[in-house]
């Protein structure tokens, strides 16, 4: 019958999946079917330190490698003779800068005293640095967040000052100096206006980008909620465009640290900047590659300490 | 004089600025609605639903024509047109609890700190989300939103609730837990409600009215059904009663025979 081909075929004589009294049959399933459904139970440590442990190990090793690789990399390009020190050679010629940040330096409960004249260790000029990034960058934060505020909520205020903000934020930081030292003829303002002059710009586009980007159906809550300019500002506009804001407050303080150490190269006196001009000039080369990994890490912690306290404001506005 | 109705709109044309002229989204429209009457509109999509909900909420201006709410002018947005918009619109800076709270202050009438917040939490308990008062509107699902959408809109007390597809943008289920909700509501505030829907089944067991409307541009009402069922109503003993079948079958008609979907017949 056409209807039945398989079980006339004698090479199809496998048990058929309907037994002759019109049960259905279950088949047993290939043992390797079976033993493929039990797995040896994985070994997982219950021991919270050695959880702990793990967690470390995975967050942390690859970084580590990775170190160990640019060292060995470093060591290896640089031979005994070459200009530019090796890692042993830096660790021999300047161990006192390494060992010694705070040279010349009281602490008076927390807050350092810093000793006049040159010869203090790096980390009071990092700290003289991060005074003058600390007021030039706090002056450009509210400043540009203000200006941002202005320009994204105000059509007529965005066309006319963002063409200027086009134009000025090209400007290198160095440029500014001459101009910054004529307004305010010492050192010390002209470098926190130098800092400033940096750092405002990305504050205030990212600022204004966010203001005008907040979704219409905020501004439509707003709307049928009746919240008053005030409120609106408050309740609306400031958390809607927080993470905005915070990312040009992460870039602008980058933007300030990489200028405070241009501009106190110029300007000499104190501060990581003039470290590293001091250390060229006195050919101590490997003092600075110390300054370059302490200007580095410090950058890195105030992108953090920034990105941080974005977040933790995020979460609670 | 004649007597108008609670909310009412009258020969209301609503007109866009475009590249090529104006855009008519509405043309004349007269709606009358009572106190106390839910009312859904219904239509397909581009049709002005959307476009007539948001001139009642004052979100945009009738270009001719006056809407009256009891009397008054509508002529901006107001609390009194508490709106449930179709995306829940919830602040995500703001906890559920917040946001309502946000509303209710705006609408407080001289209430205590401690009176508002209770009033906060019973309506939150309305639409059994008294439990996630603490929680953000990014930590509980979609139908949770919409269930604080409504309670931060029936907390205002408006006179008119307006809601824009609340239910769009959920799956089946989740759906018809909210449509019992709303019935719940309905069946204890007697709210005067505006609801857009695109789905039949829905305007029929929620409201007392239908209220079709032509494809736009320069959309009109088509046809003005009104359903008799008796409230308080429940889906399983609704459904096989003659009325909602005669219902049903109006609106089906209206949508896919006298007014196809202009993409589909084009």
């Amino acid at each position: 019958m056409a209807s039945k081909p398989d079980a006339s075929k004698p090479d199809m004589a496998a048990p058929s999946p309907v037994s002759t009294t019109g049960e259905a049959v279950i088949l047993p399933y290939p043992a390797t079917a079976i033993a493929r459904r039990f797995f040896p139970p994985m070994p997982k440590p219950t021991n919270p330190v050695l959880i702990a442990m793990q967690k470390f190990a995975s967050a942390v090793l690859p970084t580590a490698f990775m170190l160990a690789f640019l060292l060995a990399f470093w060591t290896l390009a640089c031979g005994p003779e070459s200009a530019l020190p090796g890692p042993s050679r830096v660790w021999a010629e300047s161990h006192d800068v390494i060992m010694h940040p705070l040279k010349g330096v009281e602490f008076h409960g927390l807050i350092p005293d810093i000793q006049d004249g040159g010869d203090v260790g790096i980390g009071a000029h990092i700290m003289k640095s991060l005074g003058r990034v600390l007021k030039g960058y706090t002056l450009a934060a509210i400043v540009g967040v203000a200006l941002g505020m202005l320009v994204g909520t105000n059509k007529y205020a965005f066309r006319a000052l963002d063409p200027l903000f086009q134009v000025l934020r090209t400007v290198p930081p160095l440029a500014w100096l001459p101009i910054s030292l004529a307004i305010f003829q010492q050192a010390q303002p002209s470098a926190i206006f130098l800092i400033f002059i940096t750092a405002i710009w990305p504050i205030i586009m990212n600022t204004a980008v966010g203001v005008q980007n907040i979704p219409m159906q905020y501004r439509n809550v707003a709307k049928v909620l009746a919240l008053n300019p005030m409120e609106y500002f408050i309740r609306i506009v400031l958390p809607a465009c927080v993470p905005h804001m915070f990312t040009g407050l992460r870039i602008g303080v980058g933007m300030s640290w990489l200028a405070i150490v241009a501009a106190e190269m110029v300007q000499g006196g104190t501060g990581i900047g003039f470290f590293i001009w001091d250390s060229y000039n006195s050919s101590l080369l490997s003092d600075t590659i110390v300054a370059l990994v302490w200007i580095g890490m410090v950058g890195f912690a105030l992108d953090r300490i920034v990105g941080f306290v974005g977040r933790l404001i995020a979460r609670n506005g | 004089m004649k007597h108008r109705s609670y909310l009412a709109l009258e020969g209301v044309s609503v007109e866009f600025p475009t590249k090529n002229g104006l855009f008519c989204a509405l043309d004349r429209i007269d709606l009358n609605i009572e106190k106390g009457q839910f009312v859904a509109l219904i239509g397909h999509s581009g049709c002005g639903k959307s476009t007539l909900l948001n001139a009642v909420a004052g979100l945009n201006k009738p270009t001719r024509g006056v809407i009256f709410l009891d009397g008054d002018v509508i002529d901006r947005p107001g609390p009194d047109r508490a709106v449930v918009f179709q995306d829940h619109s919830l602040l995500p800076w703001l906890t559920v609890e917040e946001n309502v709270a946000l509303a209710v202050s705006k609408t407080a009438n001289g209430k205590s700190k401690a009176e508002q917040k209770d009033w906060v939490l019973h309506n939150l308990e309305l639409v059994q989300m008294g439990h996630a008062a603490k929680k953000r509107p990014s930590e509980i699902s979609g139908g949770m939103k919409q269930r604080v959408g409504i309670a931060r809109a029936i907390a205002m007390q408006p006179r008119v609730l307006l809601m824009d597809e609340p239910f769009g943008a959920l799956d089946a289920l989740t759906r018809a837990a909210l449509q019992d909700v709303v019935m719940e509501l309905q069946a204890r505030l007697n709210n005067t409600v505006l609801m857009i829907t695109h789905d039949v089944d829905e305007a029929v067991l929620l409201s007392d009215r239908v209220v079709m409307m032509t494809n736009g541009p320069a959309a009109r009402i088509g046809q003005d059904l009104s359903v008799e069922l008796p409230r308080p109503r429940d889906r399983l003993s609704v459904i096989d009663l003659p009325n909602y079948a005669h219902a049903r079958s109006e609106i089906i008609h209206f949508l896919h025979e006298r007014y196809r979907n202009p993409a589909q017949a084009a």
